[in-house]
């Protein structure tokens, strides 16, 4: 036999180290309820038995505080669990503001990732150790699910949305990064690996792989899109097409022609390019082309970094 | 101890039972009898559970190795697909509704028959169509969607027969409905004079509460798989997102379904065997109508926790809160039932005889399943263990470890009234305790393969998994020797010489067990007429396992 065994994943951050108490925790708290009613059930079942002849007198047939009491009693306890995993949980998707944006794009079968700086990589991602990364993910075909089981962190990508998890990953390593949502045919050969390495390696990383330095970040590939698209024909201000102007759009408020009114995040912006009459932008016409047929995730991905990074003023897109 | 009559009604005259009436093919293939549907369900559901398992021992040869050696990647994905439909749909869903309560809710009730017999029927045939229409799957090109139908997958990516599969689903759900609508109506109208809803037993709340189930989810499944075909065959966009349609919408669409679906599954076994732990306990059980109204209570939260399948696809934190927290109070009324159970045995007269055994091993599987099931009720808990074998082995333990253990526990303890015969005891006991086993060995590994990380639907897995996965391949084939065994001694005690089995072997209370077995054609001489509360052991007459 080729194969080993594994008693218990390794952590690689303190969420994972969190979660394998928790469920230690929880997980005796459980004997401790479960053990007494599994042995009274077999002294019941021995010492009851037809052959014997032991006091049954008054047996009971109902009571009802006995009743209450384990329902009630056993859920309280586990409430206690639930608000400690639902702290847990809310922490994932609460990320520090200065989390490193990695944007992931899945497809049959292969991970892509996009750094912010404008390095690339398939089915490998390295990251800082002890900085906190932030994942902005969707999928390109079916929906897929970013797994390390290394960070007890899980989350299925979408297509047509973006997902994101955020994670700090404090001990340097490689650790098996898998899809965890049935996608098809090479689904469980889906996998990849996660490279945690300390900060100094990672920046020489980086600069290493930054694609030779034609694209530079991936904010300024955006930017290059913005023009060789034609966007900054409408947008710009020197247009004589009326479109919206987009300069430090990202996170301010937008009134829409439906009379709402959202914040301008991943999801717009992105739903904005490629579903360009889902939300028209009040006092607009709803004149804008699709680019829905003509771009892929990554660029997308790339012209929403550049929009981020763009600034208001007179003559910003 | 009294000497007046548990239950009414005129003498035993020498009756023909349903058995006797009629050899010929029409007399079973055009029989309105509920009990001889309940046997053309029985012999058809182990035909199914027959393919069913016939996948399953496929993917756990072949999960042996790493790399896979035996199936292709699509070949692998195509027999846990029609594993989980044929299980779920074919097997898992119709077993005990359509078998034992096919069989027992009339003649527990102290009715001639079902509100509908001919319904009856044409819900078997149903079942029968859509059956065929999954084998011609089968053999047809497979489908690889897995039981799931996960969109856009299903919808827009997948190979193979979707529509042909999606079609035997909808189909099958016709039946399903067709059951709970004449359960439901001959509960409430069937009743045999006396026979008030206080004196109903589990077994009859529990296929109540599952009735209200069949009709109220399946026609949800119903439209929503037709959506899917929709999608495929002309692209109307309601899930694919390039046409401004949502993925996520038919997740919740299909969990409002699948989630109750699993209750279906489980909600008929918790009746089960509360009938057979009263009667080997020979005990009123304890707090009746704490039991009864936990199956409501089942039913009624089941229908608001489907969120919890759904806690990383994307949908809002805040939902999947509440979910979480309406996951936990679910298991209440699961939890109910194991303490009463467990007191009912204290001061009995215990019979330890196989029906107990399966009973008290259902109750163990049941209670590990529905722990881990609190356990993936937890947050963060579940983010780290969903969509993996964590996840395969709560449900197998929920789905094999208690429905199934539950159904053979059933058929165990109702084949003398079914039959008129006595099977070899101590074979059954044996099985009992080797299906335990087996599935224990089966599944216990996979909840550390799913902490350790081994997502399900692999086909190809990380060498370090392997010897969990050996181990589990292992205990499958005790597993399945345990489930073959009964299908022996049962069938050998149908054989001429057969041991006949009296009225009332196990000495129980229940109206079926006043009845001959097995019973006459209209299951009763004459009509019943119910004095007595249920589960008033000690019997009035006392009868022993012995004097047939």
């Amino acid at each position: 036999m080729s194969g080993g065994i594994l008693f218990w994943p390794p952590a690689a951050s303190h969420h994972a180290e969190q979660v394998d108490l928790l469920i230690g925790s929880f997980g005796a708290m459980t004997w401790l309820l479960t053990l007494p009613v599994f042995v009274l059930m077999a002294w019941f079942t021995i010492r009851y038995r037809r052959s014997r002849d032991v006091n049954r007198d008054h047996a009971p047939t109902r009571n009802l505080w006995v009743e209450l009491g384990w329902s009630i009693i056993p859920f309280i306890l586990t409430l206690g669990f639930y608000v400690w995993a639902t702290m847990l949980f809310l922490d994932i998707y609460r990320p520090p503001a200065d989390a490193v944006p990695i944007h992931v794009v899945a497809k049959q079968w292969m991970w892509k990732f996009q750094h912010p700086d404008g390095a690339r990589e398939i089915n490998a991602l390295h990251v800082p150790a002890g900085r906190p990364v932030k994942l902005i993910m969707t999928s390109e075909d079916v929906i897929h699910s970013f797994y390390v089981p290394a960070l007890r962190v899980k989350q299925d990508l979408v297509p047509g949305r973006y997902t994101s998890l955020w994670f700090d990953a404090e001990k340097p390593g490689r650790y098996p990064l898998r899809c965890a949502e049935f996608c098809g045919t090479d689904h469980s050969v889906m996998g990849g690996m996660l490279i945690v390495m300390p900060p100094q390696d990672y920046a020489a990383w980086l600069a290493r792989n930054r694609d030779g330095g034609t694209d530079g970040t991936l904010a300024q590939a955006g930017a290059r899109l913005f023009r060789d698209l034609g966007c900054s024909g409408c947008h710009g201000a020197a247009s004589t097409v009326k479109a919206p102007p987009l300069g430090g759009i990202f996170g301010r408020p937008v009134a829409l022609s439906s009379g709402d009114t959202l914040i301008a995040d991943d999801q717009y912006l992105s739903d904005s390019i490629l579903l360009p009459n889902k939300q028209v932008v009040a006092g607009y016409d709803p004149i804008m082309p699709t680019y829905g047929n003509v771009l892929r995730p990554e660029q997308v991905n790339a012209l929403v970094a550049y929009l981020k990074s763009t600034r208001a003023s007179k003559d910003s897109p | 101890m009294t000497d007046e009559p548990r239950f009414e009604h005129p003498p035993e005259e020498a009756a023909t039972s349903y058995l006797a009436d009629g050899y010929s093919l029409r007399s079973w293939f055009l029989t309105t009898d509920h009990k001889r549907i309940a046997l053309l369900y029985l012999v058809s559901i182990t035909f199914f559970f027959l393919v069913g398992a016939g996948a399953a021992a496929l993917i756990r040869l072949d999960l042996l190795t790493p790399q896979g050696d035996l199936l292709s990647n699509d070949g692998y994905n195509r027999a846990f697909s029609i594993h989980g439909i044929v299980m779920v749909w074919f097997f898992l869903i119709p077993a005990i509704p359509n078998v034992l309560g096919n069989f027992l809710v009339p003649i527990m009730i102290g009715a001639r028959d079902l509100a509908f017999p001919r319904l009856n029927l044409l819900s078997w045939y149903i079942y029968i169509l859509s059956g065929l229409l999954t084998l011609y799957v089968v053999v047809g090109g497979g489908v690889d969607t897995g039981w799931t139908f996960y969109t856009p997958l299903s919808s827009v990516y997948a190979n193979g027969a979707v529509v042909a599969t999606i079609v035997a689903v909808f189909i099958s759900g016709f039946s399903t409905i067709l059951t709970g609508l004449n359960f439901i109506v001959t509960i409430h109208k069937l009743r045999a004079p006396g026979m008030t809803w206080s004196r109903l037993p589990l077994f009859i709340w529990s296929h109540y509460a599952v009735s209200i189930i069949f009709v109220l989810a399946t026609p949800v499944l119903a439209i929503t798989l037709l959506l899917v075909a929709a999608e495929r065959l002309i692209g109307i966009g309601v899930f694919d997102p390039r046409l401004g349609g949502d993925p996520l919408l038919f997740q919740h669409l299909f969990w409002f379904y699948s989630h109750p679906a699993v209750y279906i599954m489980v909600l008929p076994a918790l009746g089960v065997v509360s009938e057979l732990i009263t009667a080997a306990a020979h005990k009123r059980i304890f707090g009746y109508w704490f039991v009864a109204f936990a199956s409501i209570a089942i039913a009624v939260i089941g229908f608001m926790v489907w969120g919890h399948h759904m806690f990383v696809s994307g949908q809002s934190v805040y939902a999947s809160a509440v979910f979480s927290f309406l996951s936990i109070a679910v298991a209440v009324p699961s939890a109910i039932k194991v303490y009463n159970w467990t007191v009912t045995l204290y001061k009995a007269d215990i019979a330890i005889d196989a029906p107990l055994l399966f009973a008290l091993g259902f109750i163990g599987l049941f209670v590990a399943g529905g722990l881990t099931g609190l356990m993936l009720a937890m947050l963060a808990i579940d983010v780290h263990v969903t969509d993996t074998y964590f996840v395969v082995a709560h449900f197998h333990y929920i789905m094999v470890g208690g429905s199934v253990t539950a159904f053979f526990g059933g058929l165990h303890f109702w084949w003398p009234k079914i039959t008129g015969r006595l099977y070899n005891e101590t074979l059954a006991r044996i099985a009992a305790i080797l299906i335990l086993i087996g599935f224990n060995i089966t599944f216990f590994p996979q909840f550390m393969l799913g902490y350790e990380g081994m997502p399900r639907r692999y086909h190809v897995y990380p060498p370090e998994f392997q010897v969990l996965h050996v181990i589990s391949s292992m205990g499958a084939a005790l597993l399945a020797i345990g489930y073959a065994m009964p299908a022996v001694y049962l069938i050998w005690s149908l054989l001429p010489g057969g041991r006949r089995a009296p009225a009332n072997p196990w000495g129980a209370s229940g109206l079926e067990w006043t009845t001959s077995s097995p019973p006459p054609q209209h299951n009763f001489i004459g009509q019943p007429v119910v004095v007595r509360q249920p589960y008033d052991y000690p019997l009035a007459h006392p009868v022993s396992r012995d004097d047939g």
